[in-house]
């Protein structure tokens, strides 16, 4: 269970982010955040994993407050979070296999088990045959899932992704929304940003919609309707 | 998490990286070679100067000279005397004798200055000295006055107020090379570390997305930090290696230029002697300067 209590994000008085955020999410949803740039979506999924801390109100995972933990702890949480970016971020000088193995020698895993779980995920993602390869020999969609196997490596709870599919032509955007969708249905909660209208309305699920810093619609099964 | 298995993930993390990184690597441990080089090089020119100093030191005494057949009991009883005070730090004795065997020891290729030794016969023309060394050459003017006030009836004249001027200018020398020497190497030291730490901070902000994506997918600082620090370990080490051994030549290059402008200074042969010393502190330098400068570098982004 997510939950933004009224959270609000203000830089200054003329750059106000988010305003007044209710927001919960039960486990296994599968939620889009729609709507256009500077909207919000990044600043609440960066505040779930507490990359950003909100100037008022709680964010609250499993009734644990993510606001309040020390910078000790969040190692802790990011492990439960699994997170997937526009621009994958994937370590350039570590193979496809090394950058899935990562996220679990950081999370202090054993090697028996990153070499029974690194070639799962990579079947997962349909990357066995690239597992040598360097993220720079490979397409934007290939990075996408080796960013996707990374993310849920390790277990999390909950898989955010954020405009994931932004730098994607259509066939591997689907590529990576079924993925996505495959992730879901196995138990993982999904939030997904996007403004991609195509996927939302594909996607028939839960919708919420921002704009400037506010939610303006919540429709369990929704549509990009902005 | 187990220790031991994160102890080995961070050493072998830490060493790839080193090795990917080749120019990275290449560029920072020439950079900290150098700052070595000059921390090193400071370190044998203040053994030059201090032992030219110490040599220039031992050479400024004064000379209590006593008059023709004065006893020798009464000599040493003006001995005692000085080496009671707090100042001195040896008194030597030469006799007449002694003094006359040193001066034709010293003149054994004049023969001249021996033959007129000679003519005079049995007579010795030398007197019995007492020559002083005191422990700071400040010093010397106290001593001086101590012996004029005594006045005592034996002695003839001390030396002293002849060489007042000079000993008083040479002392002020000593001290003046001494001071500006440290100034010297402590601010040439400071700016090798600047720049030794600057060049990790690059190193370092070439890796900011890295250390960004490890702590989004959940590293703890200390797991990132790691890698970082065996990394400043090597680079360190390396390049301490090398500059121990750059040293070499360098060395016998210089010694020799050195031993013709002062005798006393055989800056190989002390290079020989301490060379383990030596090598230990551009080591530890090394790797303090690299696992220092990575840890304040990499502190600004690990707080997020």
């Amino acid at each position: 269970m997510i939950l933004f209590e009224n959270v609000s994000k203000i830089y200054s008085p003329t750059s106000i982010a988010l305003q007044d955020i209710t927001l919960g999410i039960q486990p296994r949803e599968f939620v889009s955040l729609v709507g256009p740039s500077g909207a919000g979506k990044s600043t609440i999924l960066k505040m779930l994993i507490a990359e950003e801390t909100p100037t008022e109100g709680k964010v609250l995972l499993d009734g644990m407050d993510v606001t309040g933990l020390t910078l000790g702890e969040l190692p802790y949480l990011r492990r439960r979070v699994g997170m997937v970016f526009q621009d994958y971020k994937l370590l350039a000088q570590k193979t496809v296999y090394e950058n899935i193995a990562f996220a679990m020698e950081a999370a202090g895993k054993a090697d028996s088990e990153i070499e029974k779980s690194v070639p799962e995920a990579l079947e997962i993602v349909d990357l066995v045959e690239k597992q040598d390869h360097l993220p720079h020999e490979l397409s934007g969609g290939e990075k996408q899932r080796v960013a996707i196997a990374r993310a849920i490596i390790n277990q999390p709870d909950v898989l955010m992704a954020d405009e994931p599919t932004g730098n994607l032509d259509p066939a591997n955007t689907w590529e990576i929304v079924r993925l996505l969708q495959k992730i879901n249905e196995l138990g993982t909660t999904v939030l997904l940003a996007t403004h991609d209208k195509q996927i939302v309305d594909y996607l028939d699920r839960r919708v919420v919609s921002l704009e400037r810093g506010k939610i303006i619609r919540d429709e369990m099964k929704g549509k990009y309707d902005l | 998490m187990g220790a031991p298995l994160t102890f080995k993930r961070v050493l072998s993390s830490g060493w790839l990286s080193f090795r990917r990184n080749g120019w990275l690597s290449t560029a920072t441990v020439l950079v900290m070679m150098l700052t070595l080089f000059v921390i090193g090089g400071l370190l044998l020119l203040s053994v030059v100067t201090n032992s030219v100093l110490r040599d220039l030191e031992r050479k400024i005494d004064i000379s209590v000279f006593f008059k023709k057949g004065t006893a020798e009991n009464q000599i040493l009883g003006v001995k005692h005397d000085i080496e009671l005070l707090g100042d001195v730090l040896s008194v030597s004795y030469v006799s007449a004798d002694e003094a006359l065997a040193n001066f034709r020891e010293r003149h054994r290729d004049n023969p001249e200055i021996l033959a007129s030794i000679e003519e005079l016969g049995s007579e010795n023309p030398l007197p019995a000295t007492l020559n002083i060394k005191a422990k700071d050459p400040q010093n010397f003017s106290s001593i001086a006055e101590f012996l004029k006030g005594k006045n005592y009836p034996a002695v003839e004249k001390v030396n002293y107020f002849e060489n007042q001027k000079v000993i008083e200018r040479l002392s002020a020398i000593v001290r003046g090379v001494r001071s500006v020497g440290i100034a010297i190497v402590l601010v040439l030291g400071f700016v090798a570390v600047l720049v030794a730490f600057n060049t990790v901070r690059i190193a370092i902000y070439t890796s900011r997305e890295e250390i960004n994506i490890m702590k989004l997918v959940g590293a703890t600082n200390w797991y990132i930090r790691g890698p970082f620090m065996v990394e400043g370990v090597l680079h360190g080490a390396i390049a301490a290696l090398l500059t121990a051994i750059l040293f070499f030549p360098v060395v016998w290059l210089a010694s020799g230029e050195i031993l013709s402008l002062v005798p006393a200074v055989n800056l190989q042969t002390y290079f020989n002697e301490n060379f383990v010393e030596f090598g230990l502190i551009l080591l530890i330098v090394g790797i303090i300067l690299g696992v220092g400068s990575s840890m304040i570098a990499i502190r600004r982004y690990l707080k997020i």
